[in-house]
């Protein structure tokens, strides 16, 4: 069977989609653990990110890489998005959030907010890039000649790189959360954030920060998705959005590890969905998987409480 | 009520003033998604359940009547016979989606709501392989027109005072089911789920009557919009939609029926107002909701909580 011959190859692009889908996942996981709140916006950072990132590979390729050694391009096109992303997200907590969770107002409230913020911007960058597909000249940086054989397999080097990267700043994010200092912040504020305050911490200014890593860690997963796929567009953050999100619930929601978990194993399993069914049903894996766990196992794999209705 | 009485004369006579046909139209589908709106507003204004996909049970039902009444299958149900049927079946459909979500709080519910949505118009869109049941992208095409009376309704006059009676049908509707017992519930839900069950409210129970109730409103309304575009196509019922619906209720201020309706002809008529701006439609629109929930959360009418 030919989906049989496909399914290893298949399986490495998943691990690797996996991996950037834990990276935005970890951006809802860290907002909702803090705030209890789904920051619907989340996936248009991403996107935000996917579009400096554009801007950026093509002015430097128009500029002849302006004197740069093409092993900088990449980390250059990630500061850049990371940048970004960050600065979108920290303004849109404290302009569309802050005002409504420090009220108190309904869960409806912040959710009807984010909605809101997340079609503006999609919008905005219609407006301002246009409603077609950018591109990514990635074959200028990394030729499809560079990839590795492994059995039946190819790996490419971009693929490699995408992944190294993911995990790379996941490592970072994990290492930070339980040793640094805002590390320990963003952990007690998560888990109670009176006492954090009469603790000493600043509250808002962690979660300001919490806004500002986990932006920062999708707008990196924009400028990975941008570079393999090459093609971005306006409503790339919608999919991808709810994809991570079901990555984080999948994890865990509030755990960080979970989410990185829940990404890589929904990268599995939309790669083994894709090969064995329909692949126009991709997207509906996501959501079927999404429903699954939230009837079935609320906590998700490594377990967090779901909230139930009404708590508060 | 004087304000109600002044309205619903302004309803009558409006399309007798309306400078085009054009126009009517829009008034058309003034009403027809104020009768949506209504729906949605029992699931996310009486019992706060926020329900973002709620564009599914409005495809579900223009579907539903499109294969009841057309060549698609051949099958041709007097509009009186085929009505009923579309409400039962997307009813149902409203407690399938449902169901799932009963434990679930606010957010989840939001995002699982919201999956359904996605589900359904990804199912519409792809349902023609390999048993060609949606007709894909295609849609269905020369649905009948209703015919009441041995009389087919045509023009947009017509269309318009069919749904003009509709809405107020549904007004009644949503105005007794506020007041009854399960409007009660509902709202004792909203304001507190646990403090509600405590009180021997069967939340399982009321949740699932709001989903088919509202569910029941967007099929008649699917229906409705299926004979009057005499087509239906996966595009019409796109996510979009379904936040269109929302701020509608929104905006009127939840569970306030005229306020639902306000919404309707605000979120209806101002893109037919704007037209140079139509690119910026979007953009404003969630400029507005920020604000909106920012400076007033609980919409422009503020339904008037009844005294204990």
């Amino acid at each position: 069977m030919e989906a049989l011959q496909i399914l290893p190859q298949q399986l490495v692009f998943g691990l690797a989609l996996g991996a950037v889908y834990g990276l935005i996942a970890l951006g809802y996981t860290m907002v909702y653990g803090i705030l209890m709140m789904i920051n619907f916006a989340h996936g248009e950072v991403f996107m935000i990110g996917a579009y400096v990132g554009w801007a950026a590979l093509t002015w430097l390729i128009n500029a002849q890489l302006g004197g740069l050694h093409p092993a900088w391009v990449v980390p250059v096109l990630l500061l850049m998005a990371m940048s970004a992303s960050a600065l979108v997200g920290v303004t849109l907590e404290r302009f569309a959030y802050r005002p409504l969770y420090t009220r108190g107002a309904t869960r409806l409230g912040p959710l009807i907010s984010a909605v809101g913020a997340s079609i503006f911007l999609q919008n905005a960058v219609m407006l301002t890039q246009g409603a077609r597909m950018k591109v990514y000249m990635t074959s200028l940086l990394f030729p499809r000649s560079w990839y590795m054989q492994i059995g039946s397999v190819r790996v490419s080097a971009l693929v490699l790189m995408m992944t190294a990267i993911a995990v790379a700043l996941m490592v970072l994010l994990n290492t930070l959360v339980q040793r640094a200092t805002l590390g320990r912040c963003m952990r007690a504020v998560a888990e109670d954030r009176e006492i954090a305050a009469v603790m000493g911490v600043n509250v808002r200014r962690v979660i300001s920060l919490t806004f500002l890593l986990g932006s920062a860690l999708g707008g990196a997963a924009g400028v990975l998705v941008g570079l393999y796929y090459t093609q971005i567009d306006f409503f790339m953050g919608y999919s991808a959005g709810l994809k991570a999100f079901t990555a984080a619930v999948l994890g865990g929601i509030g755990n960080l590890k979970g989410a990185m978990l829940g990404g890589l194993v929904l990268g599995l399993i939309e790669s083994l969905a894709v090969t064995f069914i329909n692949p126009a049903y991709r997207d509906v894996v996501a959501f079927v998987v999404l429903i699954l766990v939230l009837v079935f196992r609320p906590t998700g794999l490594l377990g967090e409480t779901v909230p139930q209705a009404n708590k508060v | 009520m004087l304000l109600a009485v002044g309205f619903g004369a302004l309803a009558l006579i409006a399309p007798l003033v309306a400078p085009n046909d054009y126009v009517v139209g829009v008034l058309a589908r003034i009403c027809l998604y104020a009768t949506l709106a209504l729906g949605l507003n029992i699931v996310v204004g009486f019992a706060g359940l926020l329900d973002i996909g709620y564009v599914a049970f409005f495809g579900i039902g223009s579907y539903t009547y499109a294969f009841l009444a057309s060549p698609h299958f051949g099958l041709h149900l007097p509009f009186l016979l085929a009505l009923p049927l579309v409400v039962v079946v997307t009813a149902l459909f409203g407690i399938l989606i449902g169901a799932p979500t009963l434990r679930l709080g606010g957010d989840y519910l939001a995002i699982v709501t919201l999956g359904f949505g996605e589900i359904t118009y990804l199912l519409l869109l792809n349902l023609d392989r390999p048993v060609n049941i949606t007709n894909g992208p295609s849609g269905i095409i020369d649905i009948d027109p209703p015919v009441l009376l041995g009389h087919a309704v045509s023009g947009n006059i017509q269309y318009y005072y069919l749904f003009l009676v509709v809405l107020a049908l549904a007004l009644l509707a949503a105005r007794r089911l506020q007041h009854s017992r399960v409007g009660w519930a509902w709202q004792a839900i909203r304001e507190d789920e646990l403090a509600a069950r405590a009180m021997g409210v069967n939340t399982t129970v009321a949740k699932l009557q709001a989903f088919a109730l509202g569910a029941s409103f967007a099929g008649f309304a699917g229906a409705l919009l299926a004979s009057w575009q005499r087509s239906v196509f996966p595009e019409n019922f796109l996510f979009t939609e379904s936040i269109n619906v929302l701020a509608m209720v929104i905006i009127g201020g939840m569970g306030s029926l005229l306020g639902v309706v306000l919404g309707a002809i605000v979120i209806v008529a101002l893109p037919e107002l704007f037209r140079e701006l139509q690119a910026y439609r979007l953009l404003v629109f969630g400029l507005m909701l920020m604000v909106l929930m920012v400076f007033r959360p609980q919409g422009l009418l503020v339904p008037r909580r009844p005294r204990g």
